[in-house]
């Protein structure tokens, strides 16, 4: 049987996904649940509980024998949908396989460098990924994987093999930290960064900033350790609130201040690429 | 108040700029140029147009002095031997550009610079000194964004350090333009996209495209694609929207008056062009002609238009987005089927001089409700693949010059591979030229020429300004809806907290 995965949307072109012009693909469904997350609706598979039908207002959302249609022919793109969602899902989730969703990132191949999987989870989907990446790559183009890292890489060897590079979230060094902000321990994050690198594999790693985390101690002991490969990047990301939902909804983004005092703290441990974004 | 009483007054004017409206007043008071009956019917509904380029033509409308001759023999008549170091170099160069016509009274080219000063390059400091000097006199004596200059393919110091001082001076003029090809290293690709992101050029030029077209080639003005040591006699628009609506259906259009309008506008266009070889004598009068600088057989005249999508709009009574031009396939098919038929048409006319290319007019400051060359309208861009590929699918037939541009959000002042890699793909669809530029920079590109918001809102408040294209760029900036370009915002990606 052909093997198939939740995916929430293709972007054709994106600049912030890795090196140069990219197509993402953002898979549905997050092992994390973090409390700054600002894309909630991709943690969860829909449970076609119906609560988005009423409030569509273009009569794009139907409940039929018991399960949640959509119809992207009719759909708006107003949002209200995942807005109204109580299960942090969405009903526009097309059930895709490596070949379908090969095909839309063919449809802009002459312009982008690679292909990027995102998510969501990308890494639940690995063996799909594998197979994804192989179509990719005798198309002579790049696979990156963006991910939380909630899976042993050592563990999905299919994946590994395929990909070309990982990007990878370093929310909190602190375990008990990690814990309250994303409900899981980080010991399996910390290792995939650790083996990532090692096998050269390993792109960038990213840390939100956000008040109320102690991020001093998550950049200082994480540029520590990719500091050893001077290839691996490291990136800042300034907590924004837009789309969040829940106890931070309505944090402050983070002073100048505070990004540029962490980016010189990254690079007086050794690290050569260090963006605030 | 008689017009030549308002010329002479005019608050607005710099003196070069009344000077330059009071030599057209005199050589609007005379005319020697008769079109048949018909082409002036075409002429009279704004249908074919000589772009005001003067009712007695006394110079060609593009002169493309061939600098790198210039360079190796100096010339007899400024009694200016060959350069010996960068200083004299550029000393020369700033002594011919003053002598040097154009439709618009200063030169539309300027030379390849790169290409024409590393030769001299001893110290880069010092190089770099000079470079200045001469983009700074460039920028305050010629004053006009219809002045260009070309760098590239080739990774060069020259190239880097105008580059460099392009990004530092933020400055409209000169107008540039990298000839990209297989020889144009990445690194060297990306500091001119990263310079763009700043100040709006260099536009990159697919070499591979033009290189069948044209021996040697130099872009020019806006984006003109014309011969070096040449240039282009005269420039007729036609206006596609205007005949759109004085046609009676596709069929008429295809069949009756297309190949009418085309012919008519062939027509003056030829008896332009006579007027300045045969009437005004220009090759017979000029010095750079004396010294093999410019050639009359490499000067070609210019056949523009514009408005093919209000064109096919119109004539298939297109109203849903998803089939107008540039989203549905009959449209964009037609839109091909036009410019074909125009191609054809033009490539079979022989003019008595020379032979006519084919070039997407920028539009002009009065436009409104006429989208230049062959865009689609600002607007009703689709999305970013398909606006490349269709882009790319009309601008082939444009030998003498076309270019679309694209502004980007700040994604891509970090990135800019990312620009490169969309620049590679386009050109790989046979695109010939794209424009791109930061949507918050003070430089930006009207339609093909540049200006400071700055100073457009200087202009507007009153003022006089240096740069002679601002003023139509007050006019274009608002009938062309510039500032409502679609900015390319590559969304969101990782999946952390809002980027």
């Amino acid at each position: 049987m052909v093997r198939k995965a939740p995916v929430c949307r293709i972007i054709p072109f994106s600049f912030v996904d890795g090196p140069g012009n990219r197509a993402a693909i953002f898979f549905q469904g997050c092992g994390f649940r973090c409390l700054y997350c600002h894309n909630p609706e991709t943690i969860s598979l829909c449970n076609n509980c119906g609560a988005c039908v009423q409030g569509c207002p273009v009569g794009a959302l139907i409940m039929e024998a018991g399960k949640v249609q959509w119809n992207p022919g009719l759909c708006c793109g107003c949002d209200l949908c995942i807005q109204e969602c109580p299960n942090y899902s969405s009903p526009r989730i097309k059930m895709m396989d490596a070949m379908e969703i090969w095909n839309e990132c063919e449809a802009v191949s002459p312009y982008i460098e690679g292909i990027t999987v995102s998510g969501g989870e990308c890494t639940q989907h690995h063996e799909l990924l594998a197979e994804l990446f192989s179509l990719a790559h005798s198309a002579g183009k790049t696979a990156f994987v963006d991910t939380n890292g909630q899976t042993r890489f050592i563990d999905m060897p299919d994946l590994t093999e395929a990909m070309d590079m990982a990007m990878l979230d370093v929310k909190a060094i602190d375990d008990n930290e990690h814990k309250r902000l994303t409900g899981s321990s980080n010991e399996t994050v910390l290792e995939n960064m650790s083996y990532l690198a090692k096998i050269g594999k390993l792109y960038e790693i990213r840390t939100v900033v956000a008040y109320g985390l102690d991020c001093a101690h998550t950049v200082d002991e994480a540029s520590k350790i990719i500091a050893l490969y001077p290839r691996v990047r490291y990136k800042l990301i300034r907590f924004r609130n837009k789309g969040v939902r829940g106890a931070m909804s309505n944090d402050e983004s983070p002073s100048d201040k505070m990004m540029n005092e962490l980016k010189l703290l990254a690079e007086s441990n050794g690290v050569r690429l260090v963006e605030i974004i | 108040m008689s017009e030549l009483t308002e010329l002479l007054r005019d608050p607005l004017y710099t003196y070069p700029q009344r000077l330059i409206a009071l030599a057209k007043y005199a050589e609007n008071s005379e005319s020697g140029i008769e079109l048949s009956e018909e082409a002036q019917a075409f002429a009279d509904r704004d249908i074919i147009f000589d772009m005001n380029e003067g009712a007695s033509p006394y110079r060609p409308r593009y002169v493309v002095v061939n600098f790198d001759k210039f360079m190796k023999q100096g010339s007899k008549f400024l009694m200016l031997d060959p350069p010996n170091d960068i200083w004299e170099a550029v000393s020369n160069l700033m002594a011919i550009y003053h002598h040097i016509p154009s439709v618009v009274g200063v030169p539309v080219y300027i030379g390849h610079l790169d290409r024409l000063l590393e030769p001299y390059i001893t110290d880069e400091n010092e190089a770099r000194k000079a470079i200045h000097m001469l983009l700074i006199h460039v920028d305050r004596t010629i004053s006009d964004s219809f002045c260009h200059s070309d760098i590239g393919p080739h990774d060069t110091r020259a190239g880097r350090i105008i580059l460099e001082l392009s990004a530092e001076m933020q400055r409209p003029v000169p107008n540039m333009s990298l000839i990209y090809n297989k020889n144009t290293p990445d690194d060297f690709a990306r500091l001119a996209i990263s310079t763009g992101m700043i100040t709006s050029k260099p536009s990159f030029v697919n070499d591979d495209m033009y290189a069948k077209d044209w021996d040697e080639y130099a872009i020019v003005s806006c984006y003109n694609a014309l011969p070096l040591g040449g240039g282009g006699l005269t420039l007729g628009r036609l206006n596609l929207k205007n005949l759109a609506e004085a046609s009676n259906g596709p069929q008429d259009l295809m069949d009756n008056m297309l190949p009418r309008a085309v012919a008519a506008q062939c027509e003056q266009m030829d008896k332009r062009d006579t007027y300045i070889i045969e009437d005004s004598r220009f090759f017979q009068n000029s010095f750079l002609s004396e010294e093999g600088l410019i050639e009359q057989e490499r000067f070609v005249g210019m056949f523009g238009l514009v408005g093919l999508a209000e064109c096919v709009n119109n004539v298939l009574a297109l109203n849903k987005q998803n089939d107008r031009f540039g989203h549905g396939e009959r449209a964009n098919a037609f839109g091909e089927e036009i410019l074909e038929a125009i191609h054809r048409m033009i490539t079979a006319y022989k003019p008595k001089y020379g032979r006519f290319c084919l070039h997407g007019q920028v539009g002009i400051s009065t436009d409104i409700g006429v989208t230049p060359n062959v865009r689609v309208p600002v607007g009703e861009e689709p999305p970013m693949p398909q606006h490349l590929a269709v882009t790319a699918r009309m601008q082939k037939y444009f030998n003498g010059g076309v270019g679309e541009l694209f502004p980007f959000d700040n994604t891509a002042k970090r990135n800019p591979q990312a620009v490169l890699d969309i620049i590679k793909g386009a050109f790989s669809q046979n695109m010939r030229y794209i424009s791109y530029y930061s949507n918050d920079a003070d430089v930006i590109r009207v339609t093909g020429y540049m200006v400071k918001r700055s100073d457009i809102e200087s202009y507007d408040g009153g003022k006089r300004v240096l740069g002679n294209s601002t003023v139509l760029g007050s006019g274009a900036t608002k009938g062309l809806r510039v500032y409502e370009r679609k900015v390319r915002s590559t969304e969101n990606g990782t999946k952390s907290a809002g980027m």
